[in-house]
């Protein structure tokens, strides 16, 4: 039998208790660690049976799909399981001497666990195929989110957890409605069942409401434009390496989410025909590309930067969404993932700042580069990467996106997104000028040194990643290809 | 003379109720935990009613008293204990060659398979539920591993 799926979930879950009970922090990121990179093997063996053989299906405790849990593997969900596992095995490696300075020395092995929850809930949410395991797993990593984020050493981290609570509570809400209407409607919740029975439903009020729900309580936790106000505070807040963690895989997962449901669940007739959720969409994501990218210039911490940029960034995905053809799906499936590396990327090199300086605050860093050049330089590649330059991996999303908008022959759309870019240029350029050009701040050259190496080999290599996946498309376009196809076949 | 205020702590009825009903509520919290497979009850509110026992005598007795009784420590272990009590019973049946918690797997017969796994699993349960319930109530009064 193969038990690959569910180890995928259990090694995490079984390891963040024990974390628990470790007093030593050299021990609990020891623990934290190996099973992190133990979850990325499994993630890279669940990939390659993909591709022989798809979906993978496996019956928790032996009870058949319509009526038991099932753990549902397609092309979709194990991409996502590489980029989550992948970006938590990068971060954790960097995490120990950055949390060292951030966290008071008690709490560590508490870090390690919350970490480790998390992890195990995101890769729960996209492997199960289950829509109230989806619920459950998603209240898991909410709560071990607001742990993460209190963790902060600024006190403002705990208002910023406190938003966020508030706001992910009642995004959760929604969804959990969402899913009891259709199960009330249905009287299943296995979503290859759901799939099956919906469809003759499609006038129903409470499949309206259902839809209208989820729609409302997916678009706060991506934290699309008028419902994003958690985000930014959030990740500033935060210790850097959960920025980094956070800002990679969170979202993302949200993006699947909505994805799974408008294509797998829902179907595409009844999201873009009968309800045409594409009125409701395209406009919350230009918007939200215009202004994450305006708020995004007039920053003045590095990270608040960053994560008005990934409010940006992650309208890009959800146009995509919106205009669902071949290409714009496309689009926006590979930029989950490119976008998912540069990010990360960025907030390690930030986290490798941050600890060497103390602070992320632009004037404090400016002059960074004569002191810590190498961090600067990977932070410039992954930059570059965000702008979308030829050669990188943001590009490829940009071409996408703006092909899918000119085969409708949509201008103005297409001059949104040129625009848009220009803006991701003021703003990296923008920071880069602050860590390059500008003289030296008292606080660099007081404390500026070079990072320790476990923090900048992992920020160096993700940004390695940002140009690779921009030369050697071939990966991430397959995948996506193969994921769209099933997105927009009749099979979920 | 009678609208004095009086410290609940100090008040003997009080302290007395006390004594006389947290050995019923911690043993209901046991019959509701073992009665859980047979009808309604489970570990969930086992645990619930096992951990309103610890802290009624917590709020009439003053958390120190409760802590000499059950270190923070203690059920901090107990709420780790608790889980992996239940991923083991999952593993064990990985182990014996079925899916993560088939009960069925667990020994030779199905049936007591499934009789067991369940006693076993809400037993995590009620050991965990009741362990972060009162690890709240110690971390709310200012009882925690800190003081």
């Amino acid at each position: 039998m193969n038990q690959w799926p569910v180890i995928q979930i259990l090694l995490p879950l079984i390891a963040a208790p024990l974390c628990a009970l470790v007093t030593r922090e050299k021990f609990a990121w020891a623990l934290a660690a190996i099973i992190t990179w133990g979850a990325l093997v499994v993630a890279i063996v669940l990939n390659s049976q993909v591709l022989e053989q798809s979906p993978i299906s496996y019956q928790l405790g032996g009870w058949a799909p319509p009526w038991g849990i099932e753990l549902r593997i397609d092309s979709l969900n194990a991409m996502l399981l590489l980029l989550i596992t992948g970006i938590a095995a990068v971060v954790i490696t960097a995490a120990r001497e950055s949390i060292r300075k951030e966290i008071d020395e008690e709490k560590i092995p508490l870090y390690y666990t919350a970490y480790l929850l998390l992890l195990a809930s995101m890769i729960g949410i996209c492997i199960t195929g289950d829509a109230f395991n989806v619920f459950v797993f998603l209240e898991i990593s909410s709560l071990s989110t607001y742990a993460l984020i209190a963790m902060g050493r600024d006190r403002r981290a705990l208002i910023a957890t406190f938003r966020y609570l508030i706001m992910g509570t009642i995004g959760a809400t929604f969804i959990l409605i969402s899913i009891g209407l259709l199960y009330q409607l249905t009287g299943t919740l296995n979503m290859a069942d759901l799939a099956e029975r919906l469809p003759a439903l499609h006038g129903n009020r409470v499949m309206q409401a259902a839809f209208g729900f989820f729609i409302l309580g997916v678009s706060i936790k991506v934290a699309l434009y008028p419902l994003h106000y958690w985000l930014p505070n959030g990740y500033t807040y935060a210790p850097s390496v959960v920025s980094a963690f956070l800002a990679g895989t969170a979202t993302k997962v949200s993006l699947y989410v909505m994805l799974r449901f408008i294509f797998g669940i829902f179907g595409v007739d009844f999201s873009f025909e009968v309800i045409q959720v594409q009125h409701v969409l395209m406009p919350m994501a230009v918007a939200g590309i215009l202004v994450g990218s305006m708020a995004a210039i007039y920053q003045d911490d590095i990270k608040r930067v960053l994560a008005y940029s990934s409010v940006a960034q992650l309208s890009y995905i959800v146009l995509g969404i919106s205009i669902a053809s071949e290409t714009s799906l496309t689009a926006s499936v590979v930029h989950i993932f490119n976008h998912g590396l540069v990010k990360s990327a960025l907030f390690l090199c930030v986290a490798a700042m941050v600890y060497s300086v103390g602070s992320s605050k632009l004037e404090d860093l400016s002059g960074a580069a004569k002191r810590m050049p190498w961090t600067v330089a990977a932070f410039a590649v992954a930059g570059i990467s965000l702008v979308g330059v030829p050669l990188t991996a943001g590009f490829i999303t940009k071409w996408y996106l703006i092909l899918a908008v000119i085969e409708y022959g949509w201008w103005p759309l297409a001059m949104v997104l040129v625009i848009s870019s220009l803006m991701a240029v003021a703003y990296v350029w923008r920071v880069l000028d602050y860590l390059w050009f500008k003289p030296m701040s008292e606080k660099v050259a007081a404390h500026g040194a070079r990072p320790p190496r476990t923090i900048l080999i992992p920020a160096a290599l993700l940004s390695f990643t940002c140009i690779y996946f921009g030369i050697d498309t071939g990966v991430t376009l397959g995948a996506a290809d193969r994921v769209v196809q099933a997105l927009l076949g009749a099979t979920p | 003379m009678l609208n004095k205020p009086t410290s609940l702590v100090g008040n003997p009825i009080i302290r007395g109720v006390t004594v006389l009903l947290m050995a019923p509520i911690l043993l209901f919290a046991l019959y509701v935990q073992w009665h859980g497979d047979y009808g309604p009850g489970g570990g969930f509110q086992a645990g619930v009613i096992f951990a309103v026992g610890i802290i009624a005598h917590g709020l009439i007795f003053g958390v120190r008293a409760t802590q000499r009784m059950i270190s923070p420590d203690a059920v901090r272990i107990g709420a780790v204990i608790g889980w992996m009590l239940y991923l083991m019973t999952g593993v064990i049946s990985m182990w014996r060659g079925a899916e993560f918690l088939n009960y069925s797997a667990l020994v030779h017969d199905p049936l007591h398979g499934q009789h067991y796994g369940i006693l076993s699993i809400e037993l995590g349960v009620g050991i965990t539920v009741a362990s972060v319930m009162i690890l709240l109530f110690y971390s709310f009064v200012g009882g925690g591993r800190n003081t």
